[in-house]
């Protein structure tokens, strides 16, 4: 079953990604409706954005998307709208609700911390001493290593 | 029946592997407990004989495989009479059985090289990293003999194979997988080295010194090995996307962000006797990462779009040798890393602070891949949760990251070791910094869009590879103009890589965000004879006709890329049919320019007789994997500093009742 859906979506397709019937007369709408395809998961591909997947389903969810935006959605509502239906797996830039919080904040938080960290060490660091760990007969040996 | 022979003695050749694995991971480390010089000195031989047999039961495999014998399973799996030489031999590693052999291959390589090129190193020390190495071979030599023997007959021989995922059939990826794994499989050797050092229970410069070059030579390898594969998606996957940040590939990428972190962090142990243990723990995660990324791949944990056929037995099997090899040397770490002290002193503005923020903008960036990888999985356990992390994600959240990198990264790489003044540094680099500031500008003003993105890629490209020039400038050291040109030749190796990778870095993210920022795309149906217009450029499709190829069949489209009235190029996009694996592919066909790629695929045929056609024009697309190969290039350049020649030698052997290390 894994094989033959890697053979249906992914691993490429005669079939373009965005078809030509499919897209849309005025420009503008067009430009966003493919914006907003790019953040939107095909649901039977692994890890594919419906612009870039030949699946079936990934066209009918082009064509979903177009038709939100013709019949005057805002991007924000067009993707709601398929968000009800499909679920928030269908978004691959996760929400910031909830427990994804900690998704968004890791990084920056890891950052902060990291930092702080490394200036407590160094200020501690640059008080104490250097302590000597090697044999007077190492350290000479490693004078004449470090000459080269 | 010499075709059965051969497979059979490969078969052979595996399980005594295994064996020599078993007595290299344990005989040298009680010798070099209890200080018995023979049973330390049986691991070089022992080494030595593990990589032979693995490379005997590699050939056999290989063998099978060019002489398609249909009584093993994986070549009826992966191969087929008609398929063209050189991918009947990529088959050997186009599934998991085979990678896995070339991934102890390389473990095993890896193995045999320190034991040849160790000779300078102290007798307990090469002994500990070869036992520590040989354990990992042991468990991974368990995984394919009880998991995934490639080596499994069928009792029914067919007459022909089932032929190579017809993906698989590309030169980028015939050559990916052996790059990747070299670098994957390199990490072991750091964490070999962190291993042993904690056993010993020291680290010194001597140390940093000789756990580098094998951090580089990984690190390297990655670099092409990642480049590979990225181009190959490029041109392969029929729009041109090079990155997808899917499960897979930040598998690989993790291992790369660690190992660039633990390249520089190695310095300042050689040079200041400092950050040691820091320098351990990212030497052991570095090899956790490259493990985690195979657990990844092979698990099906997580989906991605390039697993391998997967099965949850491998996956826990993986699980529990992660367990083991992450567990055990963290424990490890934690009883002994205390002891590390560090020796030199550093103020906070200096070469060593510079790369501590390094590391940890290294470290964090890998952090944000690392959760946004794993996220799908823990908001699933945790939160009942089913939801994707996708590219939008990443791009946000890692991008700033590795900005900053490139920011302070010119600034760091002038400032002197121990004590610095940032205002010092910077008398230098101002004129750099006003021509990048310039040019990020220029880019600006020019483009049509209002992306930021353009220009902020340039600009911190200019400030690298001007950032670089600097550097090499400083080192020639004063004089006359002359004089500091003939210092050129003399500066060491070390030097000029620093400077040739840091260029490349530059080069390759002006390319992504130069290809991400002014990409034109064009999708339309077109009737043979028919031209459009697509940027400055006008597509003509001349003719579409059917062609046949060794294994395939194909509908080839004629077309030309016009500009100013005069024919560019002539390009033969082709979409192709493999009949053995029902299996369609796009043959994207490429115009490569130095400022920009034209990228032209044909469709299907349409209602109206017509033909759907993509035209992409991508700006700077080789830039991308131009910079990789530079950056791969400085690798070289430094791992052939005249220092880790020599300095091979450079802890002498223990004076008393130590052996010569033949």
């Amino acid at each position: 079953m894994r094989r033959l859906i890697l053979i249906l979506c992914l691993l490429a397709g005669p079939v373009l990604a965005v078809q030509p019937d499919e897209v849309l007369d005025d420009p503008v709408l067009e430009a966003r409706a493919r914006e907003l395809s790019k953040g939107l998961r095909c649901l039977v591909c692994r890890n594919e954005s419906i612009d870039d997947s030949n699946a079936g389903l990934a066209r009918d969810l082009r064509l979903l998307v177009r038709e939100r935006l013709v019949a005057g959605d805002d991007d924000a509502a067009a993707i709601d709208f398929i968000v009800d239906r499909y679920g928030e797996y269908v978004l691959l830039k996760p929400t910031t609700t909830g427990g994804n919080l900690v998704l968004w904040v890791a990084g920056p938080v890891m950052l902060v911390l990291a930092l702080g960290l490394s200036a407590l060490y160094l200020r501690r660091r640059s008080r104490t001493e250097a302590a000597a760990g090697l044999t007077k007969a190492e350290e000479a040996r490693l004078r004449e290593i470090m000459k080269d | 029946m010499i075709r059965r022979m051969i497979t059979e003695l490969g078969h052979f050749a595996l399980i005594l592997a295994f064996v020599v694995a078993i007595v290299q991971a344990i005989v040298p480390l009680i010798g070099a407990h209890k200080g018995w010089p023979g049973w330390m000195a049986l691991a070089a031989p022992a080494a030595s004989a593990q990589f032979l047999l693995t490379l005997g039961a590699f050939a056999a495999l290989t063998y099978a495989f060019v002489v398609s014998d249909f009584s093993l399973r994986l070549v009826v799996m992966n191969s087929h009479t008609d398929k063209p030489m050189l991918y009947k031999i990529s088959g050997v590693w186009g599934n998991h059985e085979g990678s896995m052999l070339l991934w102890v291959l390389s473990l095993t390589l890896f193995g045999a090289c320190a034991a040849w090129f160790g000779n300078g190193l102290p007798p307990t020390l090469r002994a500990r990293v070869l036992a520590v190495q040989s354990a990992v071979a042991v468990a991974f030599l368990g995984f394919i003999l009880f998991t995934s023997n490639p080596f499994l007959r069928l009792a029914f021989p067919p007459l022909n194979g089932n032929d190579l995922n017809p993906l698989l059939q590309d030169p980028g990826l015939a050559f990916h997988p052996p790059f990747l794994y070299l670098g994957y499989v390199g990490l072991s050797m750091a964490f070999s080295f962190a291993v042993a050092a904690l056993i010993e229970g020291r680290v010194d410069a001597a140390w940093g010194r000789w756990v580098r070059p094998w951090t580089l030579a990984a690190w390297l390898f990655l670099t092409i090995g990642i480049a590979l594969g990225s181009w190959w998606a490029y041109y392969e996957l029929g729009w041109g996307g090079f990155w997808f940040w899917d499960p897979v590939e930040n598998a690989s990428f993790m291992p790369w962000l660690i190992a660039a972190a633990l390249l520089h962090s190695a310095i300042v142990v050689e040079k200041r006797e400092a950050l040691k243990s820091w320098t351990i723990l990212l030497a052991i995660l570095a090899f956790g990462f490259s493990l985690m990324g195979t657990f990844i791949v092979r698990s099906g944990i997580i989906t991605s779009v390039h697993a391998f056929a997967n099965d949850p037995e491998r996956g826990v099997f993986i699980l529990i040798i992660l367990a083991i090899f992450m567990g055990g040397a963290l424990t490890l770490y934690a009883a002994r890393a205390g002891a590390m002290e560090a020796k030199g002193v550093f103020g906070m503005v200096s070469r060593e602070s510079a790369l501590v923020l390094n590391n940890i903008l290294l470290a964090v960036a890998c952090f944000v891949v690392f959760i946004g990888t794993l996220w799908p999985l823990l908001a699933e356990i945790f939160m009942g949760r089913k939801l994707s992390v996708g590219a939008p994600y990443f791009n946000a959240a890692f991008t700033p990251f590795f900005v900053a990198l490139a920011v302070i990264l010119p600034i760091g790489a002038i400032l002197p070791w121990k004590r610095a003044r940032i205002g010092r540094a910077m008398r230098n680099l101002w004129g750099v910094l006003a021509l990048a500031v310039a040019a990020g500008a220029l880019a600006y003003a020019m483009q049509t869009g209002r992306s930021a993105l353009g220009p902020v890629g340039l600009a911190l490209a200019v400030w690298l590879v001007g950032g670089a020039l600097t550097d090499i400038a400083l080192r020639t050291g004063r004089g006359g103009l002359a004089r500091r040109i003939r210092r050129l030749g003399t500066l060491p190796r070390a030097d000029w890589g620093k400077a040739v990778a840091h260029s490349g870095l530059g080069i390759t993210m002006f390319g992504i965000a130069g290809l991400m920022a002014w990409e034109a795309e064009d999708i339309r149906v077109a009737k043979v004879g028919e031209s459009f217009v697509v940027g400055s450029y006008e597509i003509a499709l001349n003719d579409v006709t059917r062609a046949e190829g060794p294994n395939y069949s194909a509908i080839r489209a004629d077309m030309s890329v016009i500009r100013n009235g005069r024919e560019v190029s002539r390009l033969y996009p082709e979409k192709r049919s493999y009949p053995v694996t029902q299996m369609p592919t796009t043959e994207a066909a490429i115009d490569n320019g130095f400022f920009r790629d034209v990228y032209l695929v044909i469709g299907d045929a349409q209602a109206d007789g017509g033909w759907a056609v993509r035209t992409f024009i991508k700006p700077l697309a080789n830039w991308i994997w131009a910079g990789s190969i530079i950056m791969a290039l400085g690798g070289c350049l430094s791992l052939s500093d005249r220092r880790f020649r020599v300095a091979a030698g450079a802890r002498k052997p223990a004076p008393a009742g130590a052996v010569v290390a033949e």
